[in-house]
């Protein structure tokens, strides 16, 4: 059957079960657009191709499923650079469609040319400049295809306008042409026995959970592992809702801002196993001081992550969820055998710690109001049953440690590229891959400017996310490090409280705007909030400008270096770092 | 210097160039040399990359490569079981008097004299590269004028080829 590149390519995304796709048309992907108009495909109209690109991300952290984006040549294609950057640090599978000039005119500076495949393959599991309309339908194929398995990353596809515009011949399914794209096979079964051996004679063991257990949906065989092996729990700022914040053997975040329990427990180990996580600098502080009694077990789909910056003991490549059901039942097999390992004494070390140096801050009834206390109240309102989307900076990592997460799926953030003004975009993503669920954006002041203009967006599509914005009026976390690092000396992070008026923009964009400065009140705005049901709630909460976020460890520093902040005691900061453990 | 020679055949498709210079520019790995070309197979070609094994991390580089799309296979080609390569053309000022030495030079190395003119020569040589090394100190006192090396390409010794183990898809292609 004939059909254009165009009939094509939207035939294709139907074919391969895409349900929205998010774009802004132009010039060159202009083709693309006829055929969608008589489409099943729902296509989301935002206000800026980034937002695109992130609401795709943000559908892909929600869901699982592949997100997609796309947009016209040029400054359409660059729009989507810094999504594609943050889908690629964050392993988000999503898909960017863009065109391209015409064939011809490709290399003579056209109008809205750019070279996006050049641009874009740092930044991308892989991309492709398609020059043939007959092979519209297989790159398609093919790029859900490696966006999606494995490792999974972002894929471009890049469709010069002249191929949309050809006619060429439709088939489905096609071929999928891909010699060099290879997949992990079962891990090694000895290095399964090697890994339940090494964690049944730890002492001091300690599950490090990343991002790949939730991309593989392995959050059950986590929970079977930890409880069998008695070992405790720490879920990297990738891995928030893996397990649940409120299990006995949940230790919380580690890293620069991590629990103190997290933090000393991965110094004290004697056995890291580390799955679906990549020893990040934002994990281990200074790495050569990052964990040194410990062995570590080190299981991940990318070979290239095992050793990359830690050397491990034992390496497993494989599928997480098969992998952890292999490790969790070689675990059993020895514990039939010889009886359960003996962590009694460091679990309880690991539970001391949590509730001697828990998170601390001190909320006076009459103000200021403290965004940890904004953030538990959420928790506390929604029992965990939300699905909290954050930007970079503060009111990132205090949403991280005071949102008491449940399950998988419910966390969503810009976690390696720390890509401040993803929060709005990646919520409207989430809300549309969950029709049915409570999406909240926790954002900064900072952040929020930056993408705002999909709140429009949200509108229009009718979609209620919640969005909670904490307005110190500073680009909050750059303000910390100067007043810690810089003596006080603070440059250009003062933005201001009143400039925009947020209440009166929200209203702008159709929304529901509130604003929030008392404690007091906080309960009864937020019920506000979450009680609008057609349009996004955008909640401007004043929050104390000098608030800091704590525990810290200083950027390349040691993790011993951590700092508990100051709602702790010179006494009990030395006790921390002094830490007795009883399980030696 | 500790180098690492890695043959790696790739897909003969548009962009895999800029995808491997992409991937070392990226991860900051230091390349010595990069030589690539046809294979017998015309859906295949073949670089030859030489990383400098005290600045980067040899075994990084080969996973990361292995992750590429359009990257077949990536082989490691120790110097011992190797057989290491690179053409070197070389103009060389020549006097009269020192021309029969600069000759014998050449027949040492077994490079050939591709032209000659009145003031200069162009020598072509095929050698090891730690032997092309000695044979240009030993042209630089007579006055190199000019000096482009292919870098260095390899294949291993025995009967064994890198296709021995079927490339997934592709079928062997040797």
């Amino acid at each position: 059957m004939e059909v254009t590149g165009a009939q094509a390519l939207v035939r294709s995304l139907e074919c391969q079960g895409v349900d929205v796709v998010f774009g802004l048309p132009g010039g060159a992907i202009l083709p693309a657009y006829d055929p969608l108009r008589s489409s099943s495909l729902r296509h989301v109209l935002v206000r800026h191709e980034q937002g695109a690109g992130h609401a795709a991300e943000g559908y892909a952290w929600a869901t699982g499923r592949t997100g997609v984006c796309m947009a016209t040549s040029g400054p359409g294609a660059t729009n989507l650079v810094t999504a594609l950057a943050d889908a690629y640090m964050d392993s988000v599978p999503i898909v960017a469609i863009t065109g391209q000039v015409p064939r011809a005119m490709i290399g003579t500076d056209a109008f809205q040319e750019s070279d996006i495949t050049g641009i874009t393959g740092p930044i991308t599991k892989h991309n492709e400049l398609v020059t043939d309309p007959g092979r519209i339908p297989a790159a398609i194929a093919e790029a859900f295809h490696i966006a999606s398995t494995g490792r999974p990353g972002p894929v471009l596809v890049d469709l010069p306008k002249d191929i949309l515009q050809a006619t060429t011949t439709w088939s489905w399914p096609p071929a999928l042409d891909l010699p060099g794209y290879r997949l992990p096979g079962p891990a090694d079964p000895e290095r399964i026995a090697a890994a339940a051996r090494l964690l049944h004679q730890a002492r001091r063991p300690v599950l490090y959970v990343g991002g790949g257990v939730i991309k593989s949906d392995s959050h059950e065989p986590l929970r079977d592992l930890a409880e069998l092996a008695q070992a405790p729990v720490t879920t990297t700022l990738m891995a928030r809702g893996a397990f649940p914040d409120s299990h006995p053997l949940a230790l919380g975040m580690p890293g620069m801002h991590g629990m103190y329990a997290a933090v000393a427990a991965l110094q004290e180990a004697d056995l890291i196993v580390a799955l679906g996580a990549r020893f990040d600098d934002r994990v281990t502080g200074k790495l050569a001081a990052f964990a040194p009694k410990a062995k570590v077990v080190h299981a991940d789909i990318d070979p290239a992550e095992i050793g990359k910056n830690r050397a491990p003991d034992v390496a497993i490549v494989g599928d997480l969820r098969t992998v952890m059901a292999e490790l969790a039942r070689a675990t059993r097999t020895i514990i039939d055998v010889e009886g359960p390992a003996d962590t009694a004494a460091w679990v309880a070390t690991t539970a001391g710690w949590k509730s001697s140096y828990p998170l601390r801050y001190t909320q006076a009834a009459d103000g200021p109001l403290k965004p940890q206390h904004v953030v538990e109240r959420l928790s506390a309102m929604t029992g965990g049953d939300a699905i909290v989307v954050a930007g970079v900076g503060q009111h990132q990592m205090h949403a991280s440690q005071h949102f008491s997460f449940t399950r998988p799926r419910s966390w969503i953030n810009s976690g390696g590229a720390g890509t401040m003004g993803f929060a709005v975009p990646a919520a409207m993503g989430a809300q549309i891959g969950r029709p049915g669920e409570l999406v909240v954006a926790i954002d900064g002041d900072g952040c929020f400017q930056m993408t705002a203009q999909e709140l429009a967006t949200c509108a229009i599509e009718g979609l209620p996310i919640k969005v909670l914005i904490f307005n110190n009026g500073f680009l909050g976390m750059v303000r910390q490090w100067q007043e810690l690092f810089y003596d006080e000396r603070y440059s250009e992070v003062h933005l201001g409280t009143d400039i925009p008026d947020y209440v009166k923009l929200a209203e702008a964009y159709g929304c529901v705007g509130l604003r929030c400065e008392q404690p007091g009140d906080v309960d009864a705005v937020l019920e506000k909030a979450l009680s609008v049901s057609d349009v996004p709630a955008v909640v401007d909460f004043r929050t104390h400008d000098a608030e800091g976020v704590f525990p810290m460890v200083p950027v390349g520093r040691p993790n011993d270096d951590i700092v508990l902040g100051p709602e702790f005691t010179p006494a009990e900061q030395q006790a921390a770092a002094r830490r007795e453990v009883i399980a030696k | 210097m500790t180098t690492h020679t890695l043959s790696v055949l790739v897909e003969n498709k548009p962009g895999v160039l800029a995808h491997v210079a992409g991937l070392f520019s990226r991860r900051a790995f230091n390349i010595t040399s990069l030589s690539v070309g046809p294979t017998s197979d015309a859906r295949v070609s073949r670089m030859t990359i030489v990383v400098d094994g005290e600045t980067t991390p040899v075994d990084q580089v080969r996973k990361q490569l292995e992750k590429l799309v359009r990257v077949l296979k990536v082989v490691e080609l120790g110097e011992d079981e190797a057989v290491e390569r690179e053409l070197a053309l070389i103009k060389v000022s020549v006097q009269p008097s020192v021309r029969a030495e600069l000759l014998d030079i050449a027949t040492a190395y077994s490079a050939n004299v591709v032209d000659m003119g009145p003031e200069t020569i162009v020598l072509e040589a095929v050698c090891s590269p730690g032997r092309l090394d000695a044979l240009i100190a030993q042209l630089e006192p007579h006055g190199t004028c000019e000096l482009v090396r292919t870098g260095l390409i390899a294949i291993g010794r025995g009967s064994g080829t890198i296709t021995d183990e079927d490339l997934a898809g592709l079928g062997a292609c040797a």
